[in-house]
């Protein structure tokens, strides 16, 4: 039966092949006391989710700015350059709340 | 484009996890933040380790490798740097091969079926499988050891296609592009190649089935190239653009992007920034321990049974040992069933254990006589690993 409808679906009768994938970004979330993620949000969200983000090893402020200048420089995406401090002031803060980043 | 409820949700910073993502699985990474969300939310996927939603990167949990040595299609891991097309259309799919060649062609999925088929079993690994336990710690995609998956794929040999095409003489590289692109102008298109002579090795894959069903949209339906012992950066998904090329490929992901340094073992000392780089290829051997999670309470017993998988890289396994004592004393492993020299192969073995913690590892030998090494290799990018992990155990 497999190998009827792969068949099929290589010679082309049948219908085109799509899915439906978990349609929202996730975002960024504001810090209790701390910055808005609001811009992070704006910025960043129109090419990936937040996850990845928020499960980086700790990284300094420079090391922060360097991420965002790399996603700007190389991967063109459209930062302003004058929203880069609240980006990196969120990123920044984020790892200081969390007490489950652990060195080195 | 932000949905309300996620917003709402996400609370406190790091927590924010999406509705679909039911419940959350412990990687077991020295570092954190070592919990993911086990999710279920991908279609034709079952439950898998969420370390990305967009793109999706999907990570497969350890214990599906100590199945069948096939990993089924819905645990098969996920990895995209760009988005894709969600909707296929087969019939109007098109794979064309342009550049330093006789004849251009443009075929179709059921030109290609026309020509000569050939299955080949081979392990699917990413660059950076098992980046999250890299120590010093480097940043990029925090995987465990779940960024790999084992898949009998069918198609024709990318040799053939070539010689349709005809390769002039001088022509030096064959690049790589698929339907995914960039979301924004200028960015750089995912594009990967190989030289002539490995591209025509006659085990170079176009592959449009894995383990005989259609390969899944999320793992590059209708067509990926399969780089059979090579790590999975160059087994480009969504294959549509096949270029012959007359000089050596800059493109980003082949000059800046995947880079490792240029010495066998791909390792520098910690920290340090400028050495000479080379692109990421062929893999070396490893092997996991499978019947026990590592960090899980089991019960005690003189003999130990231990048994996972093991893969050579770019040749097969000759052979497998299993330690029950953090690597002091060695037991050789029975090998089950070969599926060929680029599988996953199961071993299995008794070693003697006592009360308490216990430390277990395995450690294969390749057959060109390459062993895992003990200590770890590093570099920035977090490529390669293949040192012999160790599952600590509470036998009680």
């Amino acid at each position: 039966m497999m190998r009827l409808v792969v068949m099929a679906v290589l010679l082309g009768a049948a219908a085109p092949v799509s899915i439906e994938l978990p349609g929202e970004f996730v975002p960024f979330a504001d810090i209790k006391g701390g910055p808005s993620a609001d811009t992070i949000n704006a910025n960043c969200l129109s090419c990936h989710s937040a996850e990845m983000v928020l499960n980086q090893p700790h990284l300094s402020r420079i090391e922060w700015q360097g991420e965002v200048t790399k996603m700007r420089s190389v991967y063109k995406a459209p930062v302003a350059a004058s929203d880069d401090a609240a980006i990196v002031d969120w990123l920044v803060a984020m790892q200081a709340k969390r007490s489950d980043i652990t060195a080195p | 484009m932000i949905a309300r409820r996620h917003l709402l949700a996400a609370t406190a910073a790091g927590l924010a996890a999406p509705a679909w993502g039911q419940k959350s699985v412990d990687l077991g990474l020295p570092f954190g933040p070592a919990t993911r969300p086990l999710t279920t939310g991908f279609p034709g996927k079952g439950a898998m380790i969420l370390q990305r939603t967009t793109p999706p990167l999907l990570e497969t949990p350890l214990a599906v490798f100590d199945g069948p040595i096939l990993t089924p299609n819905h645990r098969h891991y996920v990895r995209w740097h760009w988005p894709f097309p969600t909707e296929i259309d087969a019939a109007a799919f098109r794979l064309k091969i342009s550049g330093s060649v006789e004849k251009s062609l443009s075929l179709s999925l059921a030109d290609l079926r026309a020509l000569p088929h050939f299955d080949i079993t081979a392990v699917n690994q990413c660059s950076g499988n098992s980046r999250g336990v890299v120590t010093p710690r480097v940043a990029g995609a925090q995987w465990g050891h779940g960024a790999m998956a084992n898949a009998r794929w069918t198609g024709v040999r990318l040799k053939d296609v070539l010689d349709r095409a005809g390769v002039r003489p001088g022509a030096v590289a064959v690049r790589f592009s698929g339907l995914d692109a960039p979301p924004v102008e200028d960015a750089p298109d995912f594009m990967k190649s190989l030289s002539v002579d490995h591209a025509r090795d006659g085990e170079v894959m176009l592959a449009w089935a894995m383990n005989g069903e259609p390969l899944p949209i999320l793992n590059g339906f209708p067509l990926r190239l399969v780089v059979p012992g090579w790590f999975s950066t160059y087994w480009v998904k969504m294959l549509d653009s096949i270029e012959v090329i007359d000089k050596p490929d800059d493109n980003y992901w082949m000059a800046k992007a995947y880079l490792v340094p240029a010495n066998p073992t791909a390792t520098v000392a910690p920290g340090t920034a400028s050495f000479p780089r080379v692109p990421i290829t062929a893999m070396p051997p490893r092997s996991f321990v499978t019947s026990i999670a590592d960090g899980a309470t089991a019960k005690w017993q003189p003999k130990l049974p231990i048994g996972g998988i093991a893969f050579g890289g770019d040749c097969g396994v000759k052979s497998v040992e299993v330690s029950g004592d953090g690597g002091k004393t060695w037991t050789p492993a029975r090998l089950g069933p070969d599926a060929g020299p680029y599988s996953f192969r199961r071993f299995d073995a008794v070693v003697p254990a006592t009360r308490g913690k216990a430390v277990l590892m395995a450690r294969c030998t390749n057959t060109k006589g390459l062993t895992q090494p003990m200590t770890a290799n590093w570099n920035p990018g977090g490529y390669a690993r293949n040192v012999v992990e160790a599952v600590t155990v509470t036998l009680a």
